[in-house]
């Protein structure tokens, strides 16, 4: 599916990924989905933290989705750009360290096995084209 | 429920299961990290999801109906969308303000996000995954009828169709026809006409 998109993507080759309007990637497929409980709470801690907090505006936050690049754009899941997009901001903005995510990482997966739930692939990579370790020297 | 915190989101049940996904983990990671960090509480967190379950297809039949059945909050609705809201106790917070856009015999007005995925969620609550689709999105402003069929809109030909592409600062809501036989309908039977479809346009209430 990723490579189709980028086909149709190229008949709008000034479009950035995200500026999809006008194309036709197809029948809309109408499935509900229920959001996971993982997925509530990063739509909580977002909407806390740009409304409540001030600790950044939805303008930011969808710089950083959409400064990723087709394949991880048409990749990942809507709260799976969000989720990325708070840990960017948020290590950006120096609320948190790469450092301290890395340690309570491995901390989260323990409790999660702990718990008797298994946990699936690695770490969600960073994107080293839009986010280099000179941004993370707070 | 799969760890410690979970006890305070009890509101339904769990749909994490199978194998925690490398988001799930950054998900639990990054609220350990905030908690630890005093930026925001569990409690915080289940108070916002607690809210946003209040927010739904029901909240938006029940704002609609009321246009329906009092000439002067509708006026209000269509031109002050947020006060109008206010005065039924439903905050849409300062992140973006809300307009209402009414289908007319001749107009009929379809809302989408062409770059995101913007929504009144403070007043119909997580936008459906369709809408978040790059087909929804691509495709509703270059042949908006062709994607109504898909919804089961069929439209008369001299009806104008309007397409309305949200931002993350305005956010546009449909105001649907009222069918002619619920004339005389209380708001509260009324309600049952009205589906979250028909406030997004995709969906005309009979």
């Amino acid at each position: 599916m990723s490579q189709k998109k980028n086909e149709l993507r190229s008949t709008a080759p000034d479009n950035t990924v995200h500026d999809v309007g006008g194309l036709d990637f197809g029948n809309v497929d109408m499935q509900e989905h229920d959001l996971a409980f993982w997925e509530r709470r990063v739509d909580a801690m977002i909407v806390i933290l740009a409304n409540n907090r001030g600790a950044f505006k939805i303008d930011a936050m969808r710089r950083v989705i959409e400064s990723y690049g087709e394949q991880q754009y048409d990749a990942t899941t809507y709260y799976e750009k969000w989720c990325r997009a708070l840990r960017n901001l948020l290590v950006e903005q120096g609320v948190i360290s790469r450092d301290e995510l890395a340690a309570k990482l491995a901390e989260s997966r323990e409790t999660m096995r702990s718990a008797s739930r298994d946990v699936s692939g690695d770490d969600v990579p960073w994107n080293e084209g839009v986010w280099n370790e000179e941004t993370n020297n707070s | 429920m799969h760890d410690h915190h979970d006890h305070d989101l009890t509101f339904q049940a769990d749909h994490d299961t199978g194998p925690a996904s490398p988001y799930e983990v950054l998900e639990h990671a990054i609220r350990e990290l905030l908690v630890e960090k005093g930026v925001l509480t569990n409690a915080e967190i289940s108070e916002h999801i607690d809210k946003m379950a209040t927010r739904n297809e029901t909240l938006g039949a029940k704002v609609t109906a009321r246009a329906w059945t009092d000439p002067e909050f509708k006026q209000r609705y269509l031109n002050d969308t947020r006060a109008a809201l206010a005065s039924m106790d439903i905050d849409i917070g300062d992140m973006a303000e809300y307009r209402v856009v009414e289908n007319t015999p001749r107009i009929h007005n379809v809302i989408i996000c062409t770059l995101c995925s913007c929504y009144p969620k403070l007043l119909l609550g997580y936008p459906p995954s369709w809408y978040k689709s790059v087909t929804y999105r691509s495709r509703t402003v270059r042949e908006p009828r062709a994607v109504l069929q898909e919804f089961g809109v069929e439209l008369p030909d001299g009806v104008e169709v309007r397409v309305h592409d949200s931002t993350a600062d305005l956010r546009y809501i449909v105001l649907p026809m009222q069918p002619e036989e619920t004339t005389d309908w209380p708001a509260e039977k009324l309600m049952a006409k009205i589906s979250r479809d028909s406030l997004i346009g995709t969906s005309i209430p009979t």
